[in-house]
């Protein structure tokens, strides 16, 4: 009785998020005609697939009670390379994916290996690892480079029916898989568990044995991996490279991962959650373009109120957790 | 001996040797670079360009380093500075015969306001709801731009009022006029902090809130304070900003600002764990960052490519700070005086 109260209480701000995303679509639902179709939710997928990517491998950060502030610029850098290989080398994808995979790969391992070995805040680390791929960007090109590669061509227009005329991207396929092999990675895997513990205590971690430096290495070189990969799908969505893209991305990941209930504080999170705090994103974005009059720059204001919302709420848990626990405590003593 | 060794432990001297390494440098190959000219009264040359250029840095930098020093940290500066921007430039408005919409001096205070304001509701989300800093400021991060885009309806808003130009491109003794508000800012904040309580207060805030509590400090409002200065040095470095270009551009103006005060602040020898504080190591710190541009531009390479001298600068630095990385290499050179 008392484990099943605490599953639910935990996973209360996933559902929070999840009536937030249904009442959002049901208010558009009820205002707009035509906002309420299959097609209208597959292209939050589709719209969203390079934001999904990179808030898997955030929430993984943020659960571990880390922060990887360099999704957005390793993003860019990454659809700067990709556009760079096919089109001024001429070098085939299925070379240049592995490349550009390997090299984000790289890179957050060099910065997962700071932060464990020499004891480094993940949020200097990262920020310089922010200032770093940018800077690479204009080194492979200080213009925008135009994708012409019939295979990225031809991907970038697929459209793959799921039924009745429905369509999703390839690049929103592969979110979901990201999204699937997230889950099952943090909820049945040893990795997984791992996380959650040194985002719960790092000192009990080790206490326990657990493989904590290896881990906190890997969770930064899994966020590399996955803006690397971003980075290859929003070079589909756009079919360009440019030095620009993805500029405050990383704050709009964060955004997305604390509004689907991860904990800041680490120890506590859901992919599924992330998930939805992308739809959300999407939602509100979606929203302002059907009511055409409103400013796009109320997106921001939205998402900015939104958060507060968020952490306020998971303050107000953590207070009550923190006086359930304090209770059973002296229920035991007497 | 002893002196030398605390001299060197001390973080400011790491700071200061990185400045003269830099400036020296520059003086062999850098032409020109030391050269200070009198033009019409004004003083000219790369070292004036450097602290003019580095005033809203060392303006951030100084609040900055309070909160840090909270064991805090504020990364809704650049954005605050875009909402300091976008209100004086709405209240001023964009007349091109200059005639200001509200007398220029209560448009500055208005916008000084807003910030303080903000850097106020930052505070409160700290100290009040327990947030942790780096989300609480999150929130205004993101609605910041938001917020200075409403402010000028997402355009781009001319100045042409001349008295405003002062704050960013008058000379007062031949130096530029910015330079003396960061001194300013930096004096009355000094004097605060260090000739009251009040520093050492932050400092124990920020080393253990808890004990700070039980020693009598009023812990929470200390951190709403320190948000609130935060906020207001951003709006002073917002009024600089758009007095200096006569623009106010929601979207640009202070972009990735907060990254370099943050930066400033750390090169300045202020951890980020909180406690001791430095304030002219933070000035030195955004004098580093300033400095190594100007180098950086000065060897042909293309402002965008720049970025990444800093963020390999940022790693030397956080590994030469880290006790980690300091023991290894002791540890090397010990093995080796061994094997001799």
């Amino acid at each position: 009785m008392k484990a099943r109260s605490l599953s639910t209480f935990r996973n209360l701000p996933v559902f929070v998020t999840l009536g937030l995303f249904i009442i959002m679509f049901g208010v558009g639902s009820i205002a707009f005609p035509g906002f309420f179709a299959v097609q209208n939710f597959l292209n939050l997928f589709i719209d969203n697939s390079f934001l999904l990517i990179l808030a898997v491998g955030m929430t993984f950060v943020i659960i571990s009670g880390g922060i990887d502030l360099s999704v957005g610029s390793v993003l860019a850098l990454s659809g700067m390379v990709t556009a760079s290989l096919l089109e001024k080398s001429h070098m085939s994808p299925a070379l240049v994916i592995p490349i550009v995979l390997a090299m984000g790969t790289a890179l957050g391992l060099f910065m997962g290996y700071l932060i464990q070995t020499f004891d480094l805040p993940p949020f200097i680390v990262t920020l310089a690892g922010l200032y770093l791929a940018r800077g690479l960007c204009y080194i492979v090109s200080l213009f925008t480079i135009a994708v012409t590669n019939p295979f990225f061509r031809a991907m970038a227009h697929a459209q793959i029916n799921i039924f009745g005329g429905n369509f999703l991207s390839p690049g929103a396929l592969i979110a979901i898989v990201v999204v699937l092999i997230g889950f099952f990675v943090s909820r049945y895997t040893k990795f997984g568990r791992t996380v959650f513990a040194i985002g719960g205590s790092e000192t009990s971690a080790i206490l326990m044995g657990l493989p904590v430096a290896r881990t906190k290495i890997a969770i930064y070189a899994l966020s590399g991996f996955c803006s690397a990969l971003g980075g290859v799908v929003f070079t589909l969505y756009t079919l360009s490279g440019y030095g620009l893209n993805g500029s405050g991305m990383e704050l709009d990941t964060i955004a997305a991962v604390v509004i689907g209930g991860t904990l800041l504080t680490g120890g506590a999170g859901n992919i599924f959650g992330t998930v939805l705090g992308v739809f959300v994103y999407g939602t509100i974005q979606v929203l302002i373009v059907f009511q055409g009059t409103l400013n796009s720059w109320w997106t921001r204001i939205v998402i900015g109120f939104l958060v507060f919302v968020f952490c306020l709420m998971q303050r107000l848990f953590e207070r009550r957790k923190g006086s359930q626990v304090l209770r059973s405590v002296q229920a035991k003593a007497s | 001996m002893a002196s030398w060794r605390s001299l060197t432990r001390s973080n400011i001297a790491w700071a200061l040797v990185a400045l003269a390494a830099l400036l020296i440098f520059n003086l062999f190959f850098t032409p020109h670079f030391m050269h200070v000219e009198i033009r019409e009264g004004h003083l000219y040359g790369n070292l004036i360009d450097i602290l003019k250029n580095g005033a809203p840095i060392m303006l951030l930098a100084i609040g900055m380093t309070l909160v840090i020093a909270t064991h805090g940290i504020d990364i809704s500066v650049g954005s605050l500075v875009a909402v300091a921007a976008g209100a004086v430039a709405i209240l001023i408005g964009g007349d091109l015969a200059g005639h200001p919409r509200v007398p220029i001096l209560l448009a500055m205070l208005a916008a000084l306001a807003i910030c303080t304001l903000a850097g106020m509701w930052n505070g409160m989300l700290v100290s009040r709801i327990g947030m942790q800093p780096i989300i609480a400021t999150l929130i205004l991060f993101v609605a910041g731009r938001g917020i200075a885009m409403l402010f000028t309806n997402s355009m781009q808003i001319w100045l042409y009022a001349k008295p405003f130009a002062i704050l960013g491109q008058g000379y007062v003794l031949g130096l530029p006029f910015d330079i003396y508000i960061v001194g300013f800012m930096l004096l009355v904040t000094y004097l605060v902090a260090r000739r009251t309580a009040a520093g050492m207060f932050i400092e124990a805030v920020g080393i253990n809130p808890t004990a700070a509590r039980f020693s009598g400090i009023n812990a929470k409002n200390i951190l709403l304070w320190v948000y609130a200065f935060s906020g207001l040095c951003a709006g002073i470095a917002g009024l600089v900003v758009c007095s200096t270009v006569m623009n106010a551009d929601g979207n640009n103006a202070g972009r990735l600002f907060e990254l370099d005060a943050i930066l400033a602040v750390v090169l300045g020898g202020t951890s980020l764990n909180g406690g001791k504080f430095y304030l002219l190591g933070s000035i030195i710190g955004a004098l580093i960052i300033q400095t190594l541009t100007v180098t950086i531009y000065a060897f042909g390479v293309p402002s965008d490519v720049a970025p990444v001298v800093k963020a390999l600068v940022v790693w030397a630095f956080c590994l030469l700070q880290s006790p980690k990385f300091r023991l290894r290499v002791a540890q090397v050179f010990v093995r080796k005086e061994q094997s001799i």
